[in-house]
């Protein structure tokens, strides 16, 4: 008993120095998990992490929710999942408390006004950045690229609801490979 | 009850977010504003504070808005809803990993998913292009006005040093710096 407890502090210390540490979210996290599970603790092997990782992605929310989540259920079931979750968000939490009310200080002052019409240009290059990425790592085929581009229409252009947008572009995805998955059967 | 639709809120935004925080910003912009909860220029200046602040940005805005409209109660509200929904799928699939892992549904699925995600960042640039160049609107002749072609300037300079892997939070500094040196310089409005 007093082994399992000692294992959920730990799980929980991990994630809260993952959920720490990790600027920019996401992808960024995915290094720091791989060692502080794999290397440092021996939690989960290197082949398994790659699959947590890949289905992170796969499944909704945060990724580094995700893996949280799943890497804390891993090693000690559903308290240890909620170990690494409480982790993982409790940093972010505390921190973005605290800058709210900073921010509601001093948002109203000259010098900040100004900063953030400096800084609103340059998270569109940030935007534009992440776009790029993306388009990268996604499948190149005609399917994919008329989704995308369906996406867009539907969601700027004709202002439909994102989740409905999304529930489409799964089933067009769903539909496609299941009629080339057919074709190269017969 | 301002708890409930904030949990109900951020829960749906959780239960959708797909390949990284930029992604859902259309869904957080139009909840958001549909609910009038914060300005759109005010959530573009928040995705500058969630890139420098650790953290996924999905948790940090859910945290925020929280925050701002109910308190602390607030934030722990939202920020539950948008974390429940992937933990109880993580769950889920935890308990069914081969399953999940061999599925054609989930494959097939995802090939959507992937291209969606690029079709949703594209529309998250389109209108915090709108934000940042037109913040009246695009009726008032700001093509004439000094703050179009600073905004412009930054972009353009921030594009290229994000494309050359210049770090997030430099990047957010530097147009920081010259966002107030050109205010002050040039006496832009506020």
């Amino acid at each position: 008993m007093e082994n399992r407890n000692k294992t959920l502090l730990e799980i929980f210390l991990t994630f809260l120095r993952i959920g720490a540490f990790t600027f920019g979210g996401g992808y960024a996290m995915i290094p720091l998990i791989q060692k502080e599970t794999v290397e440092k603790h021996g939690w989960i092997s290197d082949k398994d992490i790659l699959e947590i990782v890949a289905i992170a992605e796969s499944t909704p929310g945060p990724i580094a929710v995700n893996s949280a989540t799943f890497v804390g259920y891993r090693v000690c079931g559903f308290t240890g999942a909620l170990c690494a979750t409480l982790g993982v968000v409790l940093p972010s939490f505390l921190v973005i408390t605290a800058i709210a009310f900073v921010l509601r200080e001093f948002q109203s002052m000259k010098v900040v006004q100004y900063a953030f019409f400096g800084i609103r240009a340059g998270v569109l290059a940030l935007i534009l950045k992440a776009l790029w990425s993306m388009y990268r790592q996604c499948p190149k085929n005609p399917v994919s690229y008329a989704i995308a581009a369906g996406s867009f229409i539907l969601a700027a252009i004709l202002n439909v609801n994102v989740l409905l947008v999304l529930i489409l572009c799964a089933a067009a995805g769903f539909l496609a490979s299941t009629i080339s998955l057919r074709r190269a059967e017969s | 009850m301002i708890y409930l639709e904030l949990f109900w809120t951020f829960f749906k935004i959780g239960a959708f977010t797909f390949g990284g925080g930029y992604a859902m910003l259309p869904l957080i912009q139009a909840e958001v504003e549909s609910h009038g909860w914060m300005a759109s220029a005010d959530l573009v200046n928040f995705v500058a504070v969630s890139e420098s602040t650790p953290g996924p940005f999905a948790v940090n805005i859910s945290t925020y808005v929280g925050t701002e409209l109910a308190g602390i109660p607030g934030g722990i509200f939202a920020t539950l809803g948008v974390v429940l929904p992937s933990f109880l799928i993580i769950l889920l699939v935890a308990r069914c990993f081969e399953a999940f892992r061999n599925s054609r549904i989930v494959s097939g699925c995802m090939a959507g998913l992937k291209p969606a995600v690029i079709g949703l960042i594209g529309t998250a640039v389109l209108s915090v292009g709108k934000t940042v160049f037109f913040p009246q609107g695009f009726s008032t002749g700001v093509l004439g006005g000094m703050s179009f072609y600073i905004s412009l300037a930054i972009f353009l300079l921030m594009t290229v040093l994000a494309f050359k892997k210049v770090h997030p939070i430099l990047l957010i500094c530097l147009s920081a710096v010259i966002g107030i040196c050109a205010g002050y310089g040039l006496g832009l409005p506020v």
